[in-house]
């Protein structure tokens, strides 16, 4: 199940505004890490990389896949979740705290705000 | 009906059991779309097919002593790498997908991956890939994904045909390939050098080269990685019994031929490429992967790994489109390291040098032959300059019994009177004499 | 098992080098040298033979039992084959004899081979004229693709698309996208085939061509593949028949009359030449008359005084793809398999082995779910669902297979259905052999129902129970160094 007050992409990325700042922390929502398996590897972006809206910027293995992660907003990657690529099983455990993947500084905001709710997000994975 | 088991009788009680007719199970196809004539020969008989390839196979000239190398090889095959790899658990079997009924095959190839890493002084190496030539295709694209750059510097002492085969595969790409002009049969260290830049996805080189000329690319290996720039290199590996490996000298990514790892010169294959990288490089590598793991009980297995990469999941996105690849070609390779041995690598490698070396002396002492790189050191292959046209020589000596060489003008601009000569350690010293003799006479 | 290096003894050896006849010996100068000797295995020629003929036990092919892994067409090998491959006038021709002087003569056999090959599978497609070099199925698909592009460069069209249906292998995609092309997929109906309107819709001036093996692989043969062609060529693409399935329909009917203009052939498939545990194939491609000038180069042709020759002035040509002319030991058996089957046999392969796949259909379709029901062509696509409801996956049934003595069939392929189980029997098995399968097929689908978890822990009869793929992928060990 989604927090609430979280964010969603159709591909199954969850969005979290850090307080009122303009950096998004971004993760994988629990359905998707159960569609994957058993996560086998985790290829981060480099800090400083610029990712656009709704295109791959990390890659992610199960056994039975390799998929490509896609942001939720425009902007700059300020911190990635380094430990979490030695520690996979986080995803399992807490996907959504402590297997957050990266933080980006979102470049409008408003992109933040037009996507989906966490509701809306598990009513369309029902549907 | 040969191979095709079911008696008629069979096959109308399959039928009724269905209940369907012949007819019905083609019923899918529109008529107009079936074919009822195919112009084909009619049905021979096991003993009429043999008797018909045998008159053809004597009709290919295996008979003239082989001087032919060019980056494929006339070794000796010891009689148990036959025996061993026609057995046919190993030969009718395909893909080990179910690794529990394939263990043969999967710790097979997981001791091939290790031979290939052992041999070229790298960590890491696939299961096959098609020959030495798509092999260095794949080692170029996966560089281009490594560095995301898309130039790449070539030196025409790669082997020629290897290097058309990249650029006919790079041609609806955006890539910028460029030649560099080997000087005195050497890769040509400054236009190197001076091409190397931020642009730059990898240079790809050849030890020893196609000439036979022997190198060690650590310099270049240095300056290139400088610049974030990889080092391709393609070798052959029976030298590595005593030369310096492309890992020592600093190589990204190795490739090369494998036919003379036990696998006979079949008039162009099948043939073995392999590939072989950096640890940090593996996930980027093409071709199947055989990894170690454990089952249920905790016994050590072995099973394809890292599949994710694969055309199979991955689709467009995939490494490579290879799915079948030269995994008998792998085991014969193994089986022939095996069987050879440390020390048989060793000697192989040391007699093809003596032997070559002796071939050299004996040929460039005719007052009419030059060596075409004096002073370079070289493996198992040589370059001579003759008087005359090169092609020409080497037709009158077919005529004489002798498949002595390789005319250099098929692939070389201004070198029609030379030829590069190959001796291997299946070559006696009388061969080699009467070559010699041989060629006095023609000139 | 131990692994061949922990099975070395200092200063055993196996086979040993002749000693040396010459005089010279070369002391290479040090720089060049390795610093340390290769750590190969020093073992006697029997401890070798032991290593492998144990591998070989751990090991199940074609001769060992059923194996209806679908979409391989894992059909018998013929030993005659091996035999004539073996001939040391084939085995031991170098490559570059033919580019010496007078060379053409000196190979006039193997050249043979070659053109009659080519004879032959343009008879079998229908095709125009065939390359011999592509090296494997997926090579022969990138030949293909690489041809589209340059017969679309030469008429200065600008295509950047080439569409394939979801259900397609994923050499497909991968191909396409290595020759520089954007892949779109096109859905199949609720029939399992392409979705004629959606095709229709999805074509546009972009699009190179369409990728397609008919029947495709749910092994369903859609018979509006003439139209679909059609479709293609409207926009000036180019058809593709990815030859794969070519085992359901040859000596009945022929890819060029379906409207292709490239086809691949898998040697290693319908034409019986040996998997080898992966390889190594050949991949032929064969074109229509606008496409010749763009096969690879050389071709073998036949002169007017009746010898055979290498033909390398092709403009147009891709260029090479291979170094030579393709997987010549491999293609030698596949023109042995030809003569062998004959004009009469070759129907008969098609016959027996849609018959083989339908009497496996109709036995088993009470048992396991048929998401496509009716006809199939050479191989059917159950869906294990049913019994996954009871928590036994197709990956259960398979393991379980393996335990009653047969190899599984392809399980998880197509993507397109849940749980699939393709099954190819081929048309070298015997009705015995389809029976036993089916009675254990049946067993399994009872003890699903019944008894679920005594499936979940098999199989139990091999030297290995199931894998930790997971670990493997994530404690990275592919070499013993």
């Amino acid at each position: 199940m989604v927090p609430k007050e979280l964010r969603c992409l159709q591909t199954h990325e969850w969005a979290k505004r850090e307080e009122d700042s303009g950096i998004i922390t971004v993760g994988l929502t629990d359905y998707a890490i159960e569609q994957l398996g058993d996560i086998v590897f985790l290829e981060l972006p480099a800090v400083g990389d610029k990712v656009t809206k709704e295109s791959e910027f990390c890659t992610i293995e199960s056994v039975k896949a390799a998929s490509d992660l896609y942001a939720p907003v425009s902007g700059e990657i300020v911190e990635i979740n380094e430990s979490l690529t030695e520690n996979l099983e986080l995803f399992k455990a807490d996907p959504y705290g402590q297997a957050w993947i990266v933080k980006i500084k979102a470049e409008d905001i408003a992109e933040f705000e037009s996507l989906m709710n966490a509701e809306d997000y598990e009513k369309q994975l029902k549907g | 009906m040969p191979f095709i088991a079911n008696t008629a009788q069979q096959r109308k009680q399959m039928l009724s059991e269905i209940g369907l007719s012949m007819d019905d199970l083609f019923a899918d196809i529109p008529s107009e779309l079936m074919r009822e004539n195919f112009n084909l020969p009619i049905q021979a008989s096991e003993m009429e097919v043999l008797k018909y390839l045998a008159e053809l196979a004597g009709k290919n000239s295996t008979h003239l002593t082989c001087f032919l190398g060019g980056g494929f090889y006339d070794h000796f095959i010891p009689s148990a790498v036959y025996s061993i790899v026609s057995r046919s658990e190993f030969y009718t079997a395909y893909t080990p997908y179910q690794p529990e009924l394939s263990q043969g095959t999967l710790q097979a190839i997981y001791e091939y991956q290790s031979v290939i890493c052992r041999l070229c002084g790298m960590e890491a190496a696939n299961a096959s890939l098609y020959d030495g030539g798509t092999a260095l295709c794949e080692a170029m694209m996966m560089a281009l994904r490594i560095t995301g750059r898309n130039k790449i510097i070539i030196d025409d002492s790669v082997n020629p045909i290897y290097r058309v085969m990249i650029q006919s595969y790079t041609r609806n790409l955006n890539i910028e390939l460029d030649e560099t002009h080997c000087t005195a049969g050497m890769a040509n260290r400054n236009e190197i050098m001076s091409l190397l830049d931020e642009d730059t996805s990898a240079v790809i080189l050849q030890n020893p080269n196609f000439f036979g000329c022997i190198d060690d690319f650590s310099e270049i290996a240095e300056a290139a990685h400088k610049k974030g720039v990889l080092l391709i290199v393609s070798c052959y590996p029976i030298s590595l019994g005593i030369l310096k490996t492309p890992g020592e000298m600093g190589a990204d990514i190795v490739t090369g031929e494998g036919q003379s790892l036990g696998l006979p010169m079949s008039f162009g294959g099948p043939y073995l490429g392999f590939m072989a990288t950096k640890k940090k490089y593996v996930r980027k590598m093409p071709g199947r992967i055989i990894g170690k793991t454990t089952d249920t009980k905790g016994r050590e297995g072995y099973v394809l790994t890292l599949q994710t990469r694969e055309q199979h999941i991955r689709r467009d996105k995939a490494t490579s489109n290879i799915c079948s690849n030269e995994a008998l070609c792998a085991l014969t390779a193994s089986v022939y390291l095996s069987l050879l041995g440390k020390e048989g690598l060793k000697e192989t490698a040391q007699l093809c040098a003596d032997k070559t070396a002796y071939a050299y002396q004996r040929i460039t002492s005719i007052p009419a032959v030059k060596p075409c790189f004096k002073g370079r050191w070289f493996f198992n292959e040589f370059v001579i300059d003759l008087p005359t046209d090169a092609a020409d020589v080497i037709g009158s000596l077919i005529e004489k019994g002798f498949a002595a060489g390789f005319p250099l003008s098929r692939y070389y601009k201004n070198m029609e009177d030379s030829m590069l000569i190959a001796v291997t350690e299946k070559r006696t010293k009388q061969e080699i004499d009467m070559l010699a003799e041989a060629l006095e006479a023609v000139l | 098992m131990k692994l061949i290096f922990e099975k070395s003894i200092p200063g055993r050896r196996g086979v040993l080098p002749a000693k040396s006849d010459v005089p010279t010996t070369i002391d290479i100068k040090n720089e060049l040298l390795r610093q340390n000797d290769a750590e190969l295995s020093e073992l006697s020629e029997l401890d070798v033979v032991r290593h492998f003929t144990e591998l070989s036990h751990r090991n199940f092919g074609v001769d060992t039992n059923f194996y209806p892994l679908g979409s391989c067409t894992m059909k018998y090998n013929p030993k005659v084959a091996e035999r004539i491959a073996a001939f040391p006038g084939f085995a031991d021709l170098h490559p570059l004899m033919p580019q010496l002087r007078m060379g053409g003569l000196l190979t006039q056999g193997a050249l043979k081979v070659l053109y009659e090959m080519d004879m032959l599978l343009r008879e079998i497609t229908g095709m125009a004229g065939f390359t011999m070099q592509p090296l494997a199925g997926a090579h022969g698909e990138l030949t293909g693709i690489m041809i589209t592009a340059a017969y679309h460069r030469d008429k200065g069209n600008k295509k950047t698309t080439v569409l394939i249906p979801d259900s397609a292998h994923g050499t497909n995609p991968a191909s396409a996208a290595i020759a520089g092309y954007k892949v779109v997929t096109v859905p199949s109906n609720k029939n399992g085939v392409m979705d004629l309107d959606a095709l229709k819709s999805m074509i546009n001036d972009q699009t190179a061509g369409l990728m397609l093996t008919c029947p495709n692989t749910l092994g369903i043969f859609n018979s509006h593949i003439k139209e679909i062609c059609d479709i293609i060529h409207s926009v000036d693409g180019l058809a593709y028949y990815d030859g794969a399935n070519l085992n359901a329909i040859i000596g009945k009917a022929c890819p060029a009359d379906f409207g292709f203009d490239i086809v691949h052939l898998n040697l290693h498939k319908t034409f019986a030449t040996p998997h080898g545990g992966g390889g190594p194939g050949a991949g032929p491609v064969g074109v229509t008359d606008k496409l010749l000038d763009y096969l690879p180069v050389s071709i073998v042709v036949k002169r007017n005084d009746g010898t055979y020759a290498l033909e390398y002035d092709r403009p147009k040509s891709i260029g090479y793809i291979a170094p030579f002319y393709g997987n010549f030991g491999i293609i030698l058996r596949a023109y042995v398999y030809i003569l062998m089957l004959g004009k009469e046999g070759l129907k008969r392969i098609a016959e027996n082995a849609v018959l083989n796949a339908n009497y496996i259909r109709v036995k088993l379709q009470k048992y396991y779910d048929l998401p496509y029901p009716g006809l199939c062509k050479h191989e059917c696509v159950f869906s294990a669902s049913r019994q996954a409801k009871k928590g036994v996956h197709a990956i259960d049934i398979a393991k379980s297979l393996i335990d009653a003595g047969f190899h599984p069939p392809t399980v998880y392929f197509p993507t397109i259905v849940p749980e699939a189980l393709m099954i190819e029997p081929t048309e070298t098995e015997s009705k015995e052999t389809l029976d036993g399968f089916i009675d254990t097929m049946i067993t399994i689908a009872k003890t699903a129902e019944s008894q679920p978890e005594k499936l979940k822990s098999s199989p139990n009869t091999t030297p290995v129970s199931r894998l930790d793929e997971a670990s493997a992928a994530r404690n990275l060990d592919i070499a013993s160094l």
